[in-house]
């Protein structure tokens, strides 16, 4: 178990170098654009993990959040006049408007379950991208620009990759806190039962609330970085209704229900279908090529390719925990009628 | 010895079904009592309608004296009654050890949200959570997923987290239901184990009349959604109106009881 | 006033007419399968290109060209089941069901794009733009077929459901898949074709579609959106629930394009999401028809 342990954390110290070296090692700004891009899927996929991998609830309506982020920023930048390097400083203001959206957003969707949640979450997002269409600070149809960045190429996609991957590795931390702890095991025991898991004392609105918000908070955050590495938003970009659809192939391609399956399937689709773009054999066809990828994958490897899912994770956490002895006192075996452990006193008699 | 769950005149209607039709039942404290009745009967209502599954159309349910009426699922878990259910609802992609945890947890109060973050709260359950699954003999099984177990060990598995909880009392929906012999004797082993070591109260839904008569010191009989009669196994084995509950109960010429809701305050003891 | 009002919702009704066709597929596949068949906006699509080809290559106008796509659209409809949705399993079926659709409706788009290039057409039959003048108002016959023809196959779609005794399979498959196996229903089977006759619908739907707006492969989004919208709001599986919906979602917005012709669908997203609060299964849906 230890050599285990030791294994696991030595892999995630080997990947961690490894992203942290890529935008040295592979200095073109085309490369480093994937790995930006890749890195603010592989956070929003993470943020889509902590509420509904953990659930069951497929929430489609997460552009919300991230384009929330990216105008909120945006808007900001414009009406208080902030230049170059300090409109990062309105990163958590996308952060926090993503967190307060979330509270109308799931008071009304997380009423209903199933279907009826997955077509609440888009309808209010086809809400959203209306307004994002329509109202007078949003700059209309053309969107908005961001100040700005006097930045060359190479060290422009290089700091922007490292804010992104700040930003992933910030995601991934929390949604492994929330995993392992009982926020996380309530999470999963709503997946399961819903109505038993209240009946048990887990008060499920609450709980799936608490999810939700952190899962838009960290959506927003990301779309606030993705605004200012790309310059502009438009209301069909912000809001686009394919987002929701790329994250979650993104993580059944991967392996639903766990982080490691989530952070590797975006990390996978995103940089293939951007590649699949420039392939000018390929013009017009890498929307074929890319939903025959998705075809096979969910046919033949239907649980994503981590291979065992979230029973893999189930496992490891388990592991990860202190051995668990058997109080001494009580027999192994069913037929040696042990004594009735003290219901009250926690196992003390 | 005091009642601790008591119910009165409980009605429920399902669209023209009436489901329950001024169901009586008195649990005393410590005891293990048992409710049976021909299928359709309104058992398993009744057990929703004392959990808060279910919202009775009139009548009340008291717990400790207190009114529990129409108190959602949680906050009846939380007064003290635990259940299980006649078609487990365990919790199947988490562990067994999970589904315990779940369950431990209802007791807490965590001050506050960050305190959700928080293991220290497990490691103390965890301990008590083990102990409970080796009392009912599944402890092996500890981290394997639930929905992998068989169903005996489900029963099982519901039972130690309803267990886990320390409720007051206990409803058990069909416990020995679809359980092989040797598994029904260990259940009804840990239900004595429990009510004599602790004084544990249960009240029992079950049609395997051997188990319950053994068990039970007091047994209600619901027909058609009405109290027949309540008293000790024997009264219950010789009771006529019983008979007529099971058999049918077209004997209304003659006897008139088994179609009226007739409650005998006979306890037995 | 009082007049563009009538003629808002004289519209709304027939327009919803042609609409709650392409939802009647959806919340028949949805309903009894259980299956979200995101493909259903980008088969709708197909269906108005395969009738735009029919019309303009073959010279075959588009109502008679129905003989032709419907059944294609079945056999297409059969074939996605077969070769995708009938392989897939598992706890995460539904969701997964809702990839696997994405990804096919990925495809058909990308075909699309491909044989049509990206501009917008229209299917302009020599009397597209001649209408009918009833008590003062001038209503498209377009319009006027499509409601017929919709309203003939909605109702069709009822009659296979609720007087045939296919129609009593697949509601006791909507009703509890298991029990239906154990009675000797082949599941399977009864699937695949629910499956094609929520699809063929599409050919129609499409059809009138293509002739009221002008269209390109990448119209299916909005259309999903607002179909899936639809059924929800019907209630899932119920034929009538799609055709009150559909008819309640157009007029509303045909209503409010009078005064707020940019805000006219938030209009109706927004009363969506206030009539799902106060009842979730839907307008005419049955409270939990389906377990969990």
């Amino acid at each position: 178990m230890k050599a285990q342990t030791l294994a696991k954390s030595g892999g995630l110290v080997v990947l961690l170098v490894f992203a942290v070296l890529f935008p040295q090692v592979f200095s073109n700004p085309s490369v480093t654009n994937y790995g930006v891009l890749a890195l603010v899927f592989a956070t929003a996929a993470v943020g889509w993990h902590i509420f509904s991998g953990n659930t069951g609830y497929i929430a489609l309506g997460q552009a919300v959040f991230f384009g929330s982020g990216a105008y909120a920023m945006g808007i900001a930048a414009r009406d208080w006049h902030m230049q170059a390097t300090a409109v990062f400083e309105l990163l958590p203001l996308s952060a926090v408007t993503g967190a307060l959206i979330a509270i109308p957003f799931g008071l009304i969707a997380l009423r209903v379950r199933r279907h009826t949640f997955i077509v609440v979450t888009i309808a209010i997002f086809f809400i959203f991208q209306l307004m994002a269409f329509n109202f007078w600070f949003t700059g209309g149809s053309s969107g908005l620009g961001s100040p700005f960045l006097s930045w060359a190429p190479v060290p422009y996609n290089r700091n922007f990759y490292y804010i992104a991957l700040a930003c992933a590795v910030g995601a991934i931390v929390i949604a492994w806190l929330v995993g392992r702890s009982r926020f996380g095991l309530q999470l999963r025991a709503i997946r399961d039962d819903e109505d038993r898991a209240r009946g048990l004392g887990v008060k499920a609105m609450q709980v799936k609330m608490a999810a939700y918000m952190i899962s838009g908070t960290i959506t927003a955050l990301i779309g606030g970085v993705w605004f200012y590495y790309l310059n502009q938003v438009q209301p069909q970009t912000g809001f686009n209704p394919l987002f929701d659809l790329t994250l979650v192939l993104m993580i059944f391609f991967g392996g639903y229900g766990s982080i490691a399956g989530s952070v590797l399937g975006a990390l996978i689709i995103e940089p293939l279908s951007l590649w699949l773009n420039t392939i000018p054999a390929l013009n017009g066809f890498n929307e074929i090529v890319l939903g025959a990828i998705l075809l096979l994958v969910l046919l033949f490897m239907p649980r994503g390719i981590l291979p065992t899912g979230a029973e893999f994770i189930t496992k490891i956490r388990t592991r990860g925990r202190p051995a668990v002895v058997p109080a001494t006192t009580i027999g192994a075996a069913p037929s040696a009628t042990p004594s009735a452990p003290s219901v009250s006193s926690g196992g003390a008699r | 010895m005091t009642t601790l769950l008591r119910t009165e005149g409980i009605t429920k209607a399902y669209g023209g079904v009436q489901a329950l039709n001024g169901a009586e039942i008195a649990v005393e404290e410590g005891t293990i009592a048992g409710l049976i009745g021909p299928n359709g009967s309104g058992k398993t209502t009744l057990f929703n309608v004392i959990t808060g599954y279910e919202r009775p159309d009139a009548g009340e349910v008291w717990f400790a004296d207190r009114p529990i009426t129409g108190l959602a699922p949680d906050k009846v878990f939380a007064a003290g009654i635990g259940r299980t259910f006649q078609l487990t609802r365990i919790f199947p992609r988490l562990t067994v050890i999970e589904n315990m945890l779940i369950a431990a947890q209802a007791k807490d109060r965590p001050r506050n949200m960050l305190a959700w973050f928080g293991r220290d709260a497990w490691t103390h359950h965890r301990r008590h959570a083990m102990e409970l699954l080796a009392f009912v003999g599944i402890e092996r099984h500890a981290n394997v997923l639930a929905g992998s177990l068989s169903y005996g060990q489900r029963k099982l598995l519901e039972l130690a987290y309803v267990l886990v909880a320390d409720p007051a009392v206990i409803l058990l929906d069909e416990p020995a239901g679809g359980v092989n012999p040797t598994l029904i004797n260990m259940i009804a082993d840990r239900i004595r184990q429990l009510n004599a070591e602790q004084g544990k109260t249960f009240l029992l839904v079950e049609h395997n009349m051997e188990f319950v008569m053994g068990l039970c010191a007091t047994i209600t009989v619901l027909e058609s959604g009405a109290t027949v009669v309540s008293g000790a196994p024997d009264i219950i084995r010789s009771d006529k109106r019983v008979l007529d509950a099971y058999l049918g109960a077209d004997l209304d010429e003659d006897d008139g009881t088994a179609a009226e809701p007739v409650l005998n305050k006979e306890t037995g003891r | 006033m009082a007049r563009e009002l009538t003629q808002a919702i004289v519209n709304g009704i027939l327009i919803g007419g042609v609409y709650a066709l392409m939802a009647v597929g959806l919340t028949l596949i949805f309903g009894v399968l259980d299956i979200i068949n995101i493909a259903q906006g980008v088969l709708v699509i197909l269906g108005a290109y395969l009738s735009y080809s029919l019309f303009n290559k073959a010279h075959i106008d588009p109502y008679i060209g129905l003989l032709i796509t419907i059944p294609a659209m079945f056999i297409i409809g059969v074939a996605i089941h077969w070769a995708f949705i009938s392989r897939l399993r598992g706890s995460e079926r539904t969701s997964m069901t809702l990839l696997v659709t994405y990804a096919v409706g990925l495809i058909i788009e990308g075909i699309l794009y491909k044989v049509y290039g990206a501009n917008n057409v229209q299917i302009s039959p020599s009397y597209i733009d001649s209408s009918a003048h009833v008590l003062g108002f001038y209503i498209g016959w377009v319009y006027i077929w499509g409601f017929v023809i919709a309203v003939a196959l909605v109702g069709a779609v009822y009659v296979l459901l609720y007087r045939t005794r296919f129609g009593r399979s697949v509601r006791a498959i909507m009703q509890n898949g298991d029990a239906a196996r154990l009675v000797g229903i082949n599941v399977n089977k009864v699937a695949a074709i629910t499956f094609g006759v929520g699809v063929a619908v599409t050919a129609a739907g499409g059809m009138v579609f293509g002739e009221t707006n002008a269209f390109n492969a990448n119209s299916g989004y909005d259309l999903i959106s607002r179909l899936l919208s639809i059924i929800i709001l019907g209630g899932m599986g119920s034929v009538g629930g799609a055709l009150g919906a559909a008819v309640f979602m157009l007029t509303l917005e045909s209503v409010v394009t009078i005064w707020q012709p940019t805000w006219a669908i938030a209009v109706y997203y927004a009363a969506l999401v206030i009539i799902l609060l106060w009842r979730p299964a839907g307008l005419f849906g049955q409270k939990a028809v389906r377990a969990q």
